[in-house]
């Protein structure tokens, strides 16, 4: 897999540099409050309904070092301190593995901010529990429970993700679950209360749902990059789609926003 | 209920108020620091609108609904004054607070004295004719403004003016930009400030009779002669403003007819009501300790008095209504801040004037602006959140920033100037295209799209390659020619309005020894800035037409922009805004001895600003609209808004304390999932941004796909409200070219 090889290397681990697909400063809607996002490059999964497939590609990415990604983040410290905090997404941030776990401990060593990991979790079982150690919260994307839609959807087994927030679990970690909803893919009822029973089964550690509307703004970025976009006819679901998903994690217990 | 006045003044009408200072001099902050009562708590006492309310609101409604389709709806052409016109009114039996400009709603009036062309043209535009009789007038035995300035100004004024490298000038009509303190008519009464006034012309009996002398004494005699007029036009209403207010609806009126006098006498181009929410709070307490007043009752005439505030009217072309979005008249409200000793000037009319928005639904006017700080209250800048969130009806503005350098009684005028109340003024002075002057400095002062020699005695670039040390050395000798232009042409402007067009009544509302600010303004920063990193950062190439004029750009490389919390390009923009400040600075002469000031603001002349500029050096295609006010070109903020703000906040408030502007826009989902959490964000981004030093910041926060329905069906959004630089406008009245202008900034795609 492509995606163990960049852990591999020992050069690496000793002087880790990332790669970046870009940075943004005010997001809101990627862990609590007011989040820095460093969206990583490169991710082994190729998501149908994938809104940035131009952070598949890892050396698409600009590389940096350490204290270059630092110095993106500090400027914005005492603002993030007060309202929000460090989330780190992708692509999948498990594929830089060693610059990513870096990354989170300098953040949190040197700058004492809330930390978020934006991931499907399909690589966490390349990393040791310690890794984990400086991240406050996991955003685990769990984009089908159905494990044949979701092997058609991503181009890989479900299994590794749902072991993964089970190791959460265990771990005392929190989790947001993300749950992106698209028309005729992931909006079947049964698949929707068949994964909330499995995120009830994680009990507190899952503090919400959150439930995304699957948009067509990624579209342009398929035509770009020369690839043909599966869902080009897809339509985003409606307002009353949105609702009634969310109502049915709602329906388990869930706090779903 | 009717609106006449239940004069029963057994009793002292400052009975209850705490302090002597103000009661022996004019000192309405020492009134307010005496007596107001600062609020901490959340908005949950609040009065929804009442039936009468919601029935006025209808009644204008269709009124609004006739103007809307014709433009203007009526004209008065009877020439104003404070006296002019009859009592008017919307619905007399359902009005708590009356006036209007003329004698019927929205029935404009004519303002010759600022100038007569003007006022043809207004007329003109929209059926209307002008009497052979005015016109006489204004053409043999009364000279106008506008004719004033154009008898003074030089070629190379009349050149940058027609090219758009100096523009929006007020040469043509009332100049605006000064905030009467209409609170004096309610504490004071006008027998009160006419003897003030009197006291203060006497003091001068015996002073050396220079030419400011005389011309203040002359000013003098007509602000008494004006306060004598707005007590007449009080009488037309039924009201006796000789005397103090007695009680919370009488001071929102007598505030309210002061500023109303203002405004039936100028059409000046921003007429800002002040800061009058905490003032008016202390009679509205007053009244509800005594039991005579109710929460909804007090609601009830906040929300009554900006209903009046909304259908404030001037008379324009409609070349101004394209340059401006519609007919914005920026009666501008400060709401909130801190007071000198640290208590919030937040009350509970603080919220009042807020929840206007809600009762009768959001509005761009009157231009609700809240006075900033990290430390209001928490309940309030959550308040003001959601309001934003909401609505899209109020800007921010830096008390933390603007307190140091004016006090806590100061107000904004028009979109972003801070003046302090009743003791200052501006000199109000459009701005300079920076963006067109760097286009100049490679052309040597020829204009790229006329081909005409606008700046004399300049030598183009023959580069092929810009040299960033020749621009910048050539970029900074233009700056020199642009400022003296400038200022010459201020100089002009503010000599011939005070002389034919002077402020009577706004200004009988002032101290007699004031400041003055000279307030200057730049356009096109983001433009120009990006171009010099780009000459600096890449290689840019020159194309030139067959006659040798630099006509394009080819950009090779990569080039750091400003809005991205980045040094290189950010200090770039520093080093502009400081030094064209400087140029201003280091002109010989200011009129009236104004303190130059600068502001970067735009208001939605960046459209036409664009359109009026060529290609630049930064690869913006001529035509394509600029960033309004401080505001990164659109689409080159690629790190998100948090790092827009902290780039925008760099620029240096003591090198325009005349304001700096910035407009930002989210879409409701993308400032958090659930509505506390987007309150809560918003408030931390606003805190964030007032810590780094900001000045200014629009919010606004909607979806796209509102906006475009919008476009397709105005109809149905007549009170779609959208901040743009400094103000608010009805989406629905923006051309076509500044609402695409405004998605496409908001959303970062194509339409």
């Amino acid at each position: 897999m492509v995606a163990v090889s960049s852990t591999a290397s020992p050069d690496l681990v000793q002087a880790p540099v990332g790669y970046l697909h870009s940075v943004e400063s005010g997001a809101a809607v990627d862990g609590p409050g007011m989040r820095f996002v460093f969206f990583v490059s490169g991710c082994q999964f190729r998501c149908q309904y994938c809104h940035n497939p131009d952070t598949w590609k890892l050396h698409n990415g600009r590389q940096v070092t350490l204290d270059e990604a630092l110095a993106e983040v500090r400027p914005y410290a005492g603002f993030l301190k007060i309202a929000g905090g460090v989330t780190i997404s992708g692509g999948e941030p498990l594929m830089q593995a060693p610059f990513v776990g870096t990354l989170f401990s300098k953040i949190k060593s040197e700058l004492g901010l809330h930390t978020a990991l934006d991931t499907q979790g399909f690589l966490a079982g390349n990393v040791a529990d310690d890794w984990f150690d400086p991240v406050d919260l996991v955003l685990l994307d769990i984009k089908q429970i159905d494990p044949e839609k979701h092997l058609a959807l991503t181009g890989h087994p479900v299994q590794p993700t749902l072991d993964f927030a089970q190791r959460l679990v265990r771990l005392g970690k929190k989790m947001w679950i993300r749950y992106v909803l698209v028309p005729d893919i992931t909006d079947k009822s049964v698949d929707i209360l068949k994964l909330a029973d499995f995120v009830v089964s994680l009990g507190p550690a899952v503090e919400r749902v959150e439930v995304l509307p699957f948009h067509q703004m990624g579209a342009h970025k398929w035509e770009s990059l020369g690839l043909t976009y599966p869902l080009a006819g897809t339509p985003t679901p409606t307002q009353d789609q949105v609702q009634q998903a969310r109502s049915l994690f709602a329906s388990r217990g869930l706090f779903v926003t | 209920m009717t609106a006449v006045s239940q004069t029963s003044l057994s009793v002292n009408p400052w009975r209850d108020f705490a302090g002597d200072a103000w009661k022996t001099r004019v000192d309405v902050r020492d009134f307010i620091q005496k007596n107001y009562t600062p609020y901490l708590g959340d908005g949950s006492f609040l009065a929804g609108a009442t039936e009468r309310t919601l029935k006025l609101w209808q009644t204008l409604g269709e009124f609004l609904k006739q103007e809307r389709a014709k433009g203007v709806l009526d004209v008065s052409l009877v020439p104003t004054s404070i006296t002019a016109h009859d009592a008017g009114y919307i619905d007399r039996a359902n009005e708590i607070i009356v006036g209007l400009q003329t004698d019927a709603p929205l029935k404009r009036a004519i303002f010759p004295n600022g100038g007569l062309r003007m006022v043809k043209g207004g007329l003109e535009a929209y059926g209307f004719k002008l009497d052979a009789e005015i016109e006489e007038i204004w053409h043999k035995y009364r000279k106008d403004h506008n004719s004033g300035v154009f008898d003074m100004y030089t070629p190379d004024i009349l050149a940058a003016r027609k090219s758009a490298v100096i523009t929006g000038l007020p040469d043509a009509y009332g100049r605006g930009r000064i905030i009467g303190d209409y609170r004096r008519v309610a504490l004071y009464g006008t027998n009160f400030l006419r003897e003030e006034k009197q006291r203060e012309f006497h003091e001068l009996d015996e002073a050396v009779f220079s030419e400011d002398v005389l011309r203040l004494r002359e000013e003098l005699s007509e602000q008494f002669r004006a306060l004598d007029e707005l007590r007449e036009m009080g009488a037309k209403y039924g009201f006796d403003l000789s005397r103090p207010a007695d009680n919370a609806r009488e001071a929102i009126q007598w505030t309210y007819l002061g500023y109303l006098a203002a405004v039936k006498e100028q059409n000046g181009a921003a007429m800002s009501i002040g800061r009058i929410s905490t003032f008016l709070d202390i009679y509205i307490e007053r009244d509800l300790a005594a039991g005579v007043l109710t929460e909804e009752q007090a609601q009830e005439m906040i929300d009554d008095l900006v209903i009046k505030l909304r259908i404030v009217r001037f008379l324009r072309t409609p070349e101004y209504d394209t340059l401006f979005s519609g007919d914005p008249t920026w009666v501008t409200e400060s709401i909130g801040g801190i007071g000198e000793d640290g208590r919030p000037l937040v009350s509970k009319n603080s919220f009042r004037i807020l929840h206007t928005l809600y009762n009768v639904g959001p509005a761009p006017e009157p231009n609700l602006t809240v006075l900033w700080s990290t430390r209001l209250p928490e309940a309030f800048k959550a308040f003001c959140a959601k309001v934003s969130i909401d609505t899209s009806a109020i800007q921010y503005e830096n008390d933390d920033v603007m307190r140091p350098q004016w006090g806590d009684d100061y107000g904004i005028a028009c979109c972003v100037s801070a003046m302090r109340i009743g003791k200052q003024m501006q000199f109000f002075g459009a701005r300079a295209n920076l963006a067109k002057a760097l286009l100049y400095a490679i052309n040597g002062g020829v204009d790229e799209k006329s081909g005409a020699k606008v700046a004399k005695g300049f030598e183009p670039i023959t580069a092929d390659v810009l040299d960033y040390d020749e621009v910048v050395a050539k970029y900074d000798k233009m700056m020199d020619w642009l400022a003296a232009t400038y200022v010459k042409a201020l100089n002009c402007i503010h000599y011939s309005h005070d002389k034919y067009a002077y402020e009577r009544i706004e200004m009988a509302l002032h101290d007699r020894d004031i400041l003055r600010t000279m307030a200057c303004g730049i356009a096109g920063l983001s433009v120009a800035a990006d171009s010099l990193s780009a000459i600096k950062h890449a290689k840019v190439h020159v194309i030139r037409d067959d006659k040798g004029l630099a006509v394009d750009y080819k950009i090779e490389g990569d080039y750091p922009a400003y809005g991205n919390n980045d040094d290189r390009a950010d200090s770039i923009a520093v080093w502009l805004t400081e030094t064209f400040m400087e140029k201003i600075k280091a002109q010989p002469s200011f009129y009236r001895n104004a303190l130059p000031t600068q502001s970067v603001l735009t208001i939605t002349s960046n459209v036409v600003y664009g359109k009026k500029t060529g290609n630049t050096p930064d690869g913006r295609r001529g035509g394509t609209p600029f960033a309004p006010g401080a505001n990164p070109m659109n689409g080159r903020d690629v790190k998100g808004f948090v790092a827009a703000g902290a780039s925008v906040a760099k620029l240096p408030y003591c090198s325009a304390v005349d304001g700096i502007s910035w407009t930002a826009s989210a879409t409701p989902g993308a400032l958090g999932h659930l509505p506390e959490e987007r309150q809560k964000n918003l408030a931390n981004c606003l805190d964030a941004f007032s810590a780094a030093g900001g000045h200014h910041v629009n919010v606004n926060v909607f979806n796209r796909d509102t906006l475009v329905d919008a476009m397709d069906h105005p109809e149905l959004y007549p009170q779609l409200t959208v901040r743009v630089s400094g103000y608010a406008v009805n989406f629905v009245k923006l051309t076509r070219e500044q609402q695409l202008d405004v998605i496409s900034r908001t959303f970062h795609e194509k339409v």
